[in-house]
């Protein structure tokens, strides 16, 4: 396990380390939708920027968009996982563990499931997170896990193939189950595990939008990005 | 299909904020209703609801037939935690708020599931009675609160696996989908909040029933997902493969579960 968790950490580090202008050059020097874009950049003078990978259309973008959720929280969870805040307990340590684990079990699963039409791999940008702080990971968290489930709970009646419904159903419940537990850690015996932010007082319904809603806040794309250095887009759904 | 388009108009109005106060409107010119109580639906009748694709999306008597389906479950959990938070010294007052949050969620599914189904010229079927000692198997359900929060746990957990298990067949219908959906994430979050309340995860490792019925669980160590072996294209352990996929249950595997809690 420990094992797993450090080559993981290694690789993953790699990634989130900033990328020094000559490194990141060299970077789109293999991609060739980026290499125009990197060049026209520097001719600016402006540091360049990596190009936008587009989700795609249909189930396949849906799935990619779900996909790229699961990076960004792999990612972030196993970077939460390195070190730990400041004064976690153990149960929070368990916990967090878990979660890194189910995140990465489903990034690797996605990325295994869309084989050739899964988008690339995407670099993150935590620089917003303070991780020794428990409130800024915790609160990140949350965010992230609330995130998730609204999305998977808004595209689901998007995707017409019906076993990736059920394949949506199957990991948008663990999402939830992630959102009640961080939830709890922040406010425990609260009402907040399930609270009144999230899911309606007057229905009973959780939050849902579709990826590209501003309906009460930035959409979920919009939410991805914030976290992410290669930004994604998903102008093919709705 | 234009019964559904009504519906979700109606439906949007309902998310922000209005009643369903077009339901005269509904009512006139539309088609059938599945005027038949759940209980009387046989169970052949019921595997045609269960993880069936519809071509162009399911009919308003299947979808009636599945919200029928749901609105048993809420009603037993609506029933369970109202009972609870009334017997007094059963509910410790620490606990009582994240109850009375379930308990709230569980009586708003009852009532937007029966008006959804009333939408869909459908009828309700009737609260049934209900039985929580299980024939005596759960005797001190509302005297001992570690029962209680067991029984919690298992319908919580079921009801999970009871909304996933429907989601192919309501594939196409989506407003109701969407709600559906949105029933099943708030079940999640109950769930996990009561198994750490049971000093358990929050997740369901492999098919563990932790001394509840293994039917609740069964299946839910499953790690092949798409016709993939999860297991080996991933460094994460086989546990966190399992935990990480919460199983559907088909509706006659619910109900065989939720049937002995109902009084015959």
């Amino acid at each position: 396990m420990d094992n797993h968790l450090k080559s993981q950490n290694t690789f993953q580090t790699a990634l989130q380390t900033p990328l020094a202008r000559k490194k990141f050059l060299k970077y789109t020097l293999f991609s060739g939708g980026t290499l125009m874009l990197g060049l026209d950049a520097c001719k600016k003078g402006n540091p360049p920027s990596p190009e936008v990978t587009d989700v795609g259309s249909g189930d396949i973008g849906i799935l990619n968009l779900a996909y790229a959720l699961e990076q960004l929280e792999a990612a972030f969870y196993i970077k939460v996982n390195e070190s730990f805040y400041t004064n976690a307990t153990e149960a929070e340590k368990a916990i967090l563990s878990d979660i890194m684990y189910h995140e990465m079990t489903h990034r690797d699963f996605f990325k295994a499931a869309l084989g050739r039409s899964a988008i690339r791999e995407l670099i993150t940008d935590f620089s917003s997170i303070d991780f020794r702080s428990r409130s800024s990971v915790l609160g990140t968290a949350k965010a992230l896990e609330d995130t998730g489930v609204s999305a998977y709970n808004g595209a689901g009646q998007y995707i017409s193939n019906p076993d990736y419904l059920t394949l949506a159903g199957k990991i948008v419940s663990v999402e939830a189950r992630h959102a009640s537990a961080i939830r709890d850690l922040l406010n425990p015996l609260s009402a907040a595990f399930a609270g009144d932010d999230v899911v309606s007082p007057t229905t009973g319904l959780d939050f849902s939008r579709t990826p590209n809603s501003t309906t009460g806040g930035p959409s979920i794309v919009a939410t991805a990005n914030t976290f992410l250095y290669t930004k994604i887009s998903a102008i093919h759904l709705p | 299909m234009k019964a559904l388009k009504i519906f979700e108009e109606v439906y949007k109005e309902d998310v922000i904020g209005k009643n369903f106060s077009r339901r005269e409107t509904l009512t006139k010119g539309l088609g059938f209703g599945l005027k038949v109580a759940l209980a009387a639906i046989p169970f052949g009748l019921l595997e045609t609801f269960s993880n069936k694709a519809y071509a162009g999306g399911p009919s308003n008597s299947s979808i009636v037939g599945i919200l029928n389906f749901a609105l048993t479950l809420e009603y037993l959990e609506s029933t369970y935690y109202t009972t609870g938070l009334s017997t007094s010294g059963l509910i410790p007052s620490a606990d009582s708020t994240v109850f009375k949050q379930i308990s709230k969620h569980e009586s708003d599914h009852v009532a937007l599931l029966k008006t959804t189904i009333t939408s869909l010229q459908g009828t309700p079927v009737p609260l049934p009675t209900f039985d929580f000692t299980a024939g005596g198997t759960y005797p001190d359900v509302f005297s001992n609160y570690q029962t209680f929060l067991a029984l919690s746990n298992a319908f919580e957990d079921t009801g999970v696996r009871a909304y996933k298990g429907q989601a192919a067949a309501l594939s196409g219908s989506g407003a109701v989908l969407t709600a559906a959906l949105d029933i099943h994430s708030v079940e999640a979050r109950h769930a996990c909040e009561v198994r750490r309340m049971r000093g358990l995860k929050g997740w369901i490792s492999y098919a563990e029933a932790n001394r509840l019925p293994a039917a609740i669980y069964a299946g839910e160590d499953n790690t092949t997902q798409d016709n993939i072996n999860v297991t080996t294209i991933t460094t994460a352990p086989t546990i966190s493969v399992t935990e990480a996929f919460d199983e559907p249950l088909t509706m006659k595997e619910v109900l065989g579960i939720a049937g002995s809690f109902l009084k015959s």
